[in-house]
Order: structure tokens, then sequence, then C-alpha cells
């Protein structure tokens, strides 16, 4: 039997186990709307694309899965391209799927087309646009293979209008086999060998690890090097989650806001194991004077994440799961009664010392309400059991910086794009892939209106996510830029002029609390965690609080500002 | 800074030399040349890709274009030993009194002339850069109108001599 285009892909989202897809309806996406109701798959409406999106982005993050995306030509699909970017920032896996304008108009400037496969071309992991209905369910097959093996990313197909309406008959292939996509999977023996020798004679090691180690499924792995091993564990942004982050040999994030400890073992270690990290600026800081001492292995899916920013001594591309999987096999068969604790105790004891010396710390104060004082409190009332979605800013930093993050998966932030309006709609995301899940936005005032609108989708879903808003009136991390390296020259940064966020939670239906004095922060919180809708929480924090550590940028990791 | 000769197998399919040449502009790398055309095997183009950068940016480039989907292989031939041509046509200014001396220089070069007016010669030459280089220098002198170059094509030898 024959099948429309609209039909087959949605046959094929049915075969690939989508449940949910979150999206936009226009014109040129109709007919696929039409069939929504006749499948399996729930359509959940957002009310700017970018939700859309970044919804998509949250469910992959929170779920490990492939997020969905529908939206329609032109406007529907240009609105995605933040959220688009976001994703492959951070190795993501999404499909997109945007609506296109009848083949015999591409080209034309047709009503709502856009050319959306040049404008995504740099910023997804690749795309199509499906010119002939007998292609379609392979492309969708292959689009979800590329999304989500390797190096994850975001995979766009571009679906004329009179594609979804022609007629096919349905044939979805069991497996994708492309000459030139073979991604390389398993490491190499002879540099798992290298490595755990390394390991050996080394006096002063170290792992940085990073979002590939959450996206690869490594978190077990990589808690037993770091546990058995007895080796100190320092992590991304990215990363956070994949080692317990309660444990004594957890050091916390390092780069430009990581703690002293962080850094300082960065600086001092002789052997830096980086495993699914990239070396980002904002990790390294002034990149000559990096991990000075050491000899550095880095572990990647992805060939050009390595020698890109540093000089790597021992590179070992393969997906950081079954590497450190390896890595621990071969320490148990060739070094399995070496004791390890002896031989790296000095350097534990070292670093502890550094973090006992400068833990992450601030100045609490009667009289003011500390952002990161509210962070605290959210985590010891979720005991650590909650997801947590960020905004960008100062926000982003202190929920990073003082949550404690036990398992992969719990915190979903842009960490590669640093995208503002990323944590609400991804936040509902991932309240949709786990419904009795607590799920948090932790936001600034600034970045929380910039996708205020999925309010709506928030309420008439049911997706009960709680928005905390540290409101300092300002664009807090530019702010806090503009006072250490600008003279204080606060221009466009004070966004006192704001929306009452309380009342603006009830318009759309949710819940909303204010609070001004430091002897409610944990009372609301508490209240506010146990309603049963969307709930935005407008905290008035301390204005001018500012995130420390700082090492400022081009800086050397060693050269932080403490508080 | 060297100029570095890529050797590129790509999928033949709907905007691949955009994703290539745009992962160029998108990184800021500069390429010099790019020459196009399909191969022997089904569905599959060859770009031979002349590029400058230094050994780093170089080695990212590789990397980075071996990383798009479509991309079937990629070869540095500036490691290897290699043949490299190029086709160029020469429209050249050729007086009566210049002509015969023109057609001297085409004769040692091995080149054609492949259209003939009154005061003007098309000259097609095909080498490798120094040839061309050298010819292009000595007919200046007679007054180059226009030139049309393909950019360079290039193989792997099959004798791989150690240097
Ligand atoms: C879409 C976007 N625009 C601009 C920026 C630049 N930026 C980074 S942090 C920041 C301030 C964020 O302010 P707010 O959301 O209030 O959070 P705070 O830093 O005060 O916690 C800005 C403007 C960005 N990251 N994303």
């Amino acid at each position: 039997m024959k099948l429309t285009g609209a039909q087959i892909l949605l046959k094929c989202l049915e075969m690939e186990g989508v449940d949910v897809m979150f999206g936009f309806p226009g014109g040129a996406v109709i007919d696929i709307f039409d069939e929504i109701p006749k499948s399996s798959v729930e359509h959940i409406l957002v009310r700017h694309e970018q939700g859309a999106i970044h919804a998509a982005d949250g469910y992959a993050r929170a779920t490990g899965h492939v997020g969905v995306c529908l939206v329609t030509s032109g406007p529907g699909a240009t609105n995605t391209v933040t959220g688009i970017a976001t994703a492959y920032a951070d190795s993501i896996p999404v499909v997109i799927f945007t609506g296109q304008v009848p083949r015999a108009l591409i080209g034309n400037d047709a009503f709502q087309e856009v050319d959306i496969v040049g404008i995504t071309r740099p910023c997804t992991k690749h795309n199509y646009l499906v010119q002939d209905i007998e292609d379609l369910a392979s492309t969708v097959k292959q689009a979800f293979y590329l999304a989500r093996s390797g190096r994850p990313g975001p995979v766009l197909v571009d679906l004329p209008k009179d594609i979804q309406q022609q007629l096919a008959e349905f044939h979805y292939p069991e497996d994708v086999s492309m000459r030139s996509y073979k991604p390389t999977k398993k490491p190499h023996v002879g540099q798992i060998r290298k490595v755990v020798k390394l390991l050996k004679n080394a006096k002063r090691p170290l792992i940085y690890s990073g979002g590939g180690v959450i996206t690869s499924g490594g978190h077990d792995e990589l808690t037993w090097l770091g546990q058995t091993l007895n080796i100190p564990v320092t992590s991304t942004l990215m990363g956070l989650g994949a080692f317990p982050g309660d444990d004594d040999l957890f050091l916390g994030m390092l780069g430009m806001h990581g703690t002293y400890a962080a850094n300082m073992a960065v600086n001092n270690c002789d052997l830096l194991l980086a495993v699914g990290a990239r070396f980002d600026d904002r990790v390294t800081g002034k990149v000559d004077t990096f991990a000075p001492n050491a000899t550095i292995v880095h572990v990647d899916v992805d060939p050009t994440s390595i020698q890109k920013n540093v000089s790597v001594h021992v590179p070992l591309v393969a997906d950081c799961k079954s590497a450190l999987a390896a890595l621990q096999k071969e320490t148990e068969v060739s070094l399995g009664d070496f004791d390890w604790k002896a031989s790296y105790g000095d350097w534990v004891s070292k670093v502890q010392g550094w973090a006992a010396e400068h833990p992450l710390t601030y100045n609490d104060d009667e009289t003011s309400i500390k952002p990161q004082y509210v962070v605290e409190k959210i985590y010891e009332i979720t005991e650590g059991d909650a997801i947590i979605a960020t905004e960008v800013g100062q926000n982003q930093m202190w929920a990073a910086q003082f949550y404690k993050y036990k398992k992969p998966n719990t915190l979903l932030t842009s960490g590669g794009l640093g995208t503002m309006g990323y944590g609400f709609p991804a936040a509902l995301g991932a309240q949709r892939a786990f419904p009795d899940k607590l799920v948090i936005d932790v936001a600034g005032d600034g970045s929380i209106q910039m996708c205020i609108q999925e309010m709506m989708t928030a309420v008439c879903n049911k997706l009960p996510v709680k928005i905390i808003i540290l409101n300092n009136g300002y664009l807090g991390m530019v702010r806090q830029w503009q006072e250490l390296f600008y003279e204080k020259n606060y221009c466009s940064t004070c966004m006192d002029a704001q929306p009452d966020f309380v009342k603006l939670a009830e318009a759309y239906g949710a819940a909303g609390f204010r609070v001004t004095e430091k002897k409610d922060v944990e009372s609301t919180l508490r209240e506010a965690f146990k309603v049963d809708k969307p709930v935005i929480v407008d905290i008035r924090v301390e204005r001018e609080e500012n995130v420390y550590p700082m090492v400022p940028a081009g800086a050397s990791l060693t050269e932080m500002l403490l508080v | 800074m060297s100029k570095h000769t890529l050797s590129v197998m790509v999928e033949n399919e709907p905007g691949v030399l955009s994703r290539v040449a745009g992962l160029f502009s998108g990184r800021g790398f500069n390429i010099y040349s790019l020459n196009v055309a399909p191969t022997l095997e089904k569905g599959v183009s060859l770009m031979t890709i002349v590029a400058e950068g230094d050994e780093a940016i170089v080695e990212q480039i590789v990397k980075q274009l071996r990383k798009l989907i479509p991309t079937v292989k990629v070869k540095d031939l500036t490691q290897l030993s290699s043949v490299d041509r190029e086709m160029v046509l020469l429209k050249v200014n050729a007086e009566d009194s210049k002509r015969a001396e023109i057609l001297r220089i085409v004769d040692i070069f091995r080149c054609k002339v492949v259209d003939v007016s009154v005061d003007e010669l098309i000259i097609e030459v095909t080498g490798d850069q120094g040839k061309i280089g050298a010819l292009i220098n000595l007919l200046t002198r007679f007054g180059i109108k226009e030139i049309a170059r393909t950019g360079n094509v290039a193989m792997k030898r099959s004798m791989q001599i150690d240097l």
C-alpha cells in the first residue's frame, strides 16, 4: 500500500521509537500535522520555534535519546537556528524537520521560502533537502543514525511540501551503511597500553573530564577509574555529573570560573587525562601555560578535537565509554595488584589541601540574599536529586559551582554557545521525559525573558518546571566584566525595569512567589517545589555579587581572582 | 605558511561543494585553487584543493574535511611524491612583428595555439606551477589580455620514493 510522504515520515518516527516531538505548525508542514493525531507520536506545541528546538535538546540531554523538532518553512525554520547552533556546540543529538516550499518553487523566492539547508550548514552535523519521495525513509533513517553516532549533533531534514503529499511504498531500511561515514569507536590497543604505563609511572595524575563522557554513557567507567586508581577528577561545565560531585576526589570545575584546587591541580599535574573534553578557551585560559608540566593524553571520538587547541602527547580516538572501559580492563589485567592508593597518596593530599585552603565560598550576609546561598539551598532541599537546567550568565556559573551533580544528564546547560533563553524550554523537554522528577531552571532576570513565552507551553502541557530567578536586576555576568575590566561602565546592563514576574506567572496560569528576605528563601523554595504546576520564584538577590574564582580571559589558570 | 595540495574524494551529492568551501571560509582558511570533477567510481567526485597555511592549520583542514559526512577520503599530497598539472588558456597580443617570436616560445614550451586572429593568439598550456609560471613570465612583455586557469589537478605517484 502506498503512503504519502507525511505518513511515511510519521511511520519512520514510530520505527525510531520517537514518542514526542516539539514544534509549531505552518502551511509548509500542515500535511504532517494532519497525520500526527493518527500516529503514536505526541506533538507538543510551543509558542516560538526557539522553544521547540531547545525543548528537543533538553529532552535529548536528559534522556540520552535523540530529540525531535518539527517546524514550518521560512521563519519557522530560521527561528530554530540559535537552538541548532546550541545543540551543535554541545554535541547534542537532535533531528530537526523543516517544511519547505514545493520543489517547483524552490529557488524562486516563493512565499516563506528560505535556504535553510544553506543557512544551517555550518551549525549542523549534516543536513538534507529531500528531493525524491523514494529517498525520504532512508534519509530519515540516516538522520537519526548521524545524530546519535560518533560525535553526536543536530541533523536537519528539509521536506518540500509536494514530497509530503506524494505517494510511495513505505520501506524503512534496517541499517545504515555509508561509505563516507564510519565513526571510530574502539580504542587502539597499543595506545591504551601506553596510557596505563603512563599512569603507572605518574606521580601526579589528573582526570579532566568533559561532556563526551556523558554523551557516551561512560560515567560508571569514569567513576571506577577515578575512585579505584585514586586519581583526582576535575570537570568541564558540560561534564558535571559524570563523576559524583560529592566525592572527595572531585575538584569541581576547572577554567575561568573553576575552583582553586582544580586550576592548581592542572598547573601541577604530571599526567593529564583529558576525556571527552575539547580544551575550550574558557577551560584552558592562556594555552601556553596550560598544564605546563604534564604529559597530555586526549581521548575523543572526534579526531578534529585532538591537537586543535593544545598539543597532545598521546591521542586516543575513541568513544569515551569504550576507551575508559578498555583502560579499566588493561589496568586490571596488567596491574591488578598495583597499589594505586599509595602511589598517588601524596598528590591526593596535596590537592585536597588546596581544596581546603580555598574552597568555593562567598561572603554570606544576613541583610541580603546571596545567589550562591539560594543555589546551596536548592541543593540541600532536593538532596541533589533534581534535574537542573540553567540560563546563561552568573546564574549558570553559580548553578555549576554550588550544586553537586551526582548523576549524569542532570545538568542541562548551554556550554559551548552560551545561549541565554536555553534553560527554560530545555527544562520543559526534560520534564516531558521525566514527568515525576523535579526539574528546576536556575535563571537570571535577563535570560528568562528570552523564552518566557514558553510559560504557556508549560502550563497547558502540565509541565511543572520550577523557575528560580536569581534576580539581580542586571545582565549580571556582563556587568561583572564591566566592573572588573571596563571601569564600571555599566552600559546597557541594568535591567531593573522588568515585569512583575509573580503576576506574569499568574497571567499564564502558573504560580508565582517573590522572596526579598533571606529567612524566606528556604521555606519558599520548599513550598514552590510542592506546587503541582509551573512556578516562578523571583528571588531578589544581592545586586552586585560576582562569580569567583575568576581567571580573566586570556590569563593563566593560576592567575585567579579569589573571593 | 606554505601551499598544500589536498586530494579530496567526496560523494557527489547536492551541496557538497559548498560544504567543502564553507568549511574553509567558516574557519578563515584560504583556498588558493579548487578543482572538481567526477571520477570513475559512480557517485564520487575528486576535488583538488590547494590551500595555504602552516602545518597545524593544514592538519586541522584535513581533519575537518574528513569529518564532513560526504567525504570519502582525504590525502595531503604535499608530503608525497605526486604529479601536479594545471591547464591554462592565455590570450596574448600578437601583432605581425611579434608573432614569430611568440610561436617560437610556444614551440619550446610545447604548448598549443588554439585560436588565431589578426593580432591575438590563444595559447593552451599544461604543466606544473614552474612551467606555467615561466611561460607567463615570458609572454607578459607581449601583453597578456586574458587568462583562464583550471587550478591544479594532482595525483600521487605510484612509486613512492623516500626522500
Ligand atoms: C542570546 C545571548 N545574548 C547575549 C549573551 C551575552 N551574555 C552573556 S551572560 C549575559 C548576562 C545574563 O544576564 P542574566 O540572564 O540576568 O543572568 P545573570 O548573569 O545576571 O545571572 C549576557 C547578556 C548571551 N550569552 N546570549
